[in-house]
């Protein structure tokens, strides 16, 4: 689960992450309110920060500096509502919902730091640079060298010297190898307090404040691992659903996995790995899936039912391709769910259903005597084959 | 021959009063496994269908010598119920359960990889854990500790591993098609913290005098699959046919597994196809080549 950078930071806050001062704004007055405060308090600049979920924003024009109350509304005013495109929020961009207004800062130099499950060393891994501000992941590609990276010991979690050892990577000597420390101790801390899966601060800033310089988190990002929110009802509060895709909304309701994607051709298939090597075949085949949808490994025809109607509402829909290797799935069971929801919502577009498994030949049955127009395949290649075409309109 | 698990194994299931670990303790009896009871905290000394309940796994070692245990139990206790399953001297763990949270995981990593090594310079065996959120083990017509359809299979020498569960049953079932049977097949799961990886059962396929080929069963993130096919590359006797999942999935998007993301160059299909080519595998352009490729790895 992600949450916004406002959130991040009040969670920041809380565990002794050094971070900015700021308000989150859901309108320009607010957004106003919340600028004229750090004015008062003797801030020169404030920034006005787009809070969507995806990476990129600055590039994208959702991050601006405002050096007086009124061009900070301003800003706002022409932030908010704005449709973002990034890189990761995919073509269709993101909508601007909510603002971060917050403290301007003087920036020395810019790092980048981040905490993460790290499945090679299967324990918690920390990387960094000296350059903030620019994508890690083109950097790992380009510059492996320009990357610190480091697990830290369960047994031990972070010490001095792993803050020894980031500082003077960074170039910042002896002077702030106790800040460094306390970023990843805190760091650390957070993850375990709050089951995160992934820590980024990128830029991590030197700023100055008079004469002294130190360390602060200019940005926030945090993901929590799906399977430990359950643990902490108060982080469930901060999901935000705007930021996801109304059919993965719809599907997590019925615990179904689903993820939309561009093509035309809806896939339903049970198990994870099968779902996305069965959107590889339709590839193969010259399709391209509308979906990625896993109905799991103990379905009930309700949920297959409501995961068919999700694919038959999807107006890219083209063709439909069902494919299920029963095991604890029963293929009766996947078959009652399909003529149950194509009752509720006329199947309008051509279905292959490919069923292989326990109860296979009931299922086949089902499928046949219930006056739906289906065609049938005995293999996912011919499944693969026959949606493709069906789509095509041949 | 098989690995790990066979007609010797005596078998218990944590949670084994649940409803899914009920019925697929029935389903694992029905095949034929030794699974004589099971662990429910609070309901020690009754019986659900001719199992026997104990309050521990402690009790249950002592009453029947329990070796192996298949782990039901919910995502929020079941590491718990892991680390006491090793403890009370039970050498392998079948965890079933999905959605654990991953940093009780590392936590159980941890302790395995410490009492591994110490076990090791003991001259002890292992201990080891398969999963969580997977299938489970099957040595065909011996012992099925899992959730998988057991009619699918028919003992053979192909060796099976895999990340996912229901590729794993194309897998099987492509290979049964075919006349063939397997020797053993392991679901290692989705998560991005497990117990046993790929090298670990190419490792004991390749030590198997039973298993004479192995067909391995990857999909997107992390970089397990490239490390499996150096490993490979360097000691692997037999012939490896392999499939990676997700040459069409999105980057940054999580695949249902939690395992199953790709993240900035790495963990791409393509790059875990070319590491196994390289190696000298041979990959299925498709799932639905799985057997086909075996055939042509054999020959």
């Amino acid at each position: 689960m992600k949450i916004h950078e406002h959130q991040a930071k009040e969670l920041f806050r809380e565990t002794g992450i050094p971070t900015t001062i700021g308000k989150v704004a859901f309108s320009v007055d607010e957004a106003r309110k919340a600028a004229q405060e750090l004015f008062d308090k003797g801030n020169s600049v404030v920034v006005v920060k787009a809070q969507i979920h995806a990476g990129g924003r600055g590039k994208a024009g959702g991050v601006k500096l405002a050096r007086s109350v009124d061009e900070a509304a301003k800003l706002a005013g022409e932030i908010l509502g704005k449709v973002l495109v990034t890189p990761q929020t995919g073509p269709q961009g993101q909508e601007v919902r909510r603002l971060w207004i917050e403290s301007g800062s003087k920036i020395e130099k810019e790092f980048y730091l981040s905490m993460l499950v790290d499945r090679k060393t299967q324990a918690l891994s920390v990387l960094a640079a000296a350059e903030g501000g620019m994508d890690i992941e083109e950097l790992a590609h380009s510059h492996p060298e320009k990357i610190l990276s480091f697990s830290i010991s369960l047994v031990s979690g972070p010490k001095t010297f792993h803050g020894r050892n980031l500082s003077h990577f960074l170039g910042l000597g002896e002077a702030h190898v106790a800040e460094c420390a306390l970023f990843l101790q805190k760091i650390y801390e957070f993850f375990w307090k709050t089951d995160a899966s992934m820590v980024e601060i990128n830029p991590l800033a030197l700023v100055s404040e008079g004469a002294t310089k130190k360390l602060l988190a200019l940005d926030a990002k945090v993901t929590f691992d799906d399977n430990g929110v359950f643990r902490h009802p108060k982080l469930k509060e901060l999901f935000d659903p705007t930021e996801v895709d109304a059919k993965e909304l719809e599907a997590a309701k019925y615990d179904l996995n689903f993820i939309a994607l561009d093509g035309s051709i809806g896939c339903m298939v049970n198990g994870a790995g099968l779902a996305m090597a069965t959107m590889d075949i339709v590839k193969t085949y010259g399709g391209e899936p509308a979906n990625f949808l896993d109905v799991g490994g103990g379905a009930t025809a309700e949920k297959v039912r409501e995961a068919f109607k999700i694919i038959l509402k999807d107006p890219k829909v083209k063709a439909i391709f069902v494919n299920i290797f029963g095991g604890i799935m029963k293929c009766d069971v996947i078959a009652e769910g399909i003529i149950s929801a194509s009752k509720e919502i006329q199947l309008h577009v051509p279905l292959v259903v490919r069923l292989e498994g326990t109860n296979v030949d009931l299922g086949r049955k089902m499928l046949e005597t219930s006056g739906l127009k289906i065609h049938t395949a005995v293999t996912m290649a011919e499944g693969a084959e026959k949606v493709v075409k069906a789509m095509k309109g041949n | 021959m098989s690995v790990l698990v066979g007609k010797e194994s005596i078998v218990i299931t944590q949670g084994i009063t649940g409803k899914a670990g009920l019925f697929h303790s029935q389903q694992c009896r029905d095949y034929g496994t030794k699974l004589v009871g099971g662990v429910t905290p609070g309901k020690g000394g009754q019986k659900v269908d001719n199992f026997h309940v104990w309050d521990s796994c402690a009790e249950a070692v002592a009453a029947v010598g329990a070796n192996v245990s298949m782990v039901f139990v919910p995502p929020a206790a079941a590491a718990d119920s892991i680390l006491e399953a090793f403890e009370s001297g039970i050498p392998l763990v079948v965890a079933i359960t999905e959605g654990i949270p991953v940093l009780d995981m590392m936590r159980v990593k941890k302790y395995l990889d410490l009492k591994n090594y110490e076990l090791s310079r003991e001259g002890k065996s292992q201990l080891r854990l398969i999963g969580p959120n997977c299938p489970g083990i099957i040595t065909p017509g011996a012992a099925k500790i899992g959730i998988m359809p057991g009619y699918i299979h028919r003992p053979g020498s192909v060796g099976i591993v895999s990340r996912s569960g229901t590729l794993t049953y194309e897998a099987v079932h492509q290979v049964t098609q075919m006349g063939m049977g397997q020797s053993t097949c392991i679901g290692i799961g989705g998560d991005p913290i497990q117990g046993m990886n790929f090298i670990d059962a190419l490792e004991l396929f390749n030590n198997d005098p039973g298993t004479e080929s192995v067909i391995m069963i990857g999909e997107i993130g992390g970089s397990a699959e490239e490390e499996a096919a150096a490993w490979i590359q360097k000691n692997m006797k037999k012939p490896v046919a392999g499939f990676i999942a997700g040459v069409t999935a999105p980057p940054g998007r999580r695949m249902g597994h939690a395992g199953a993301i790709i993240s900035g160059g790495g963990g791409t299909a393509s790059s875990k196809i070319e590491a196994l080519i390289a190696a000298g595998a041979t990959v299925a352009k498709t799932p639905a080549d799985m057997g086909t490729a075996l055939k042509q790895a054999l020959r």
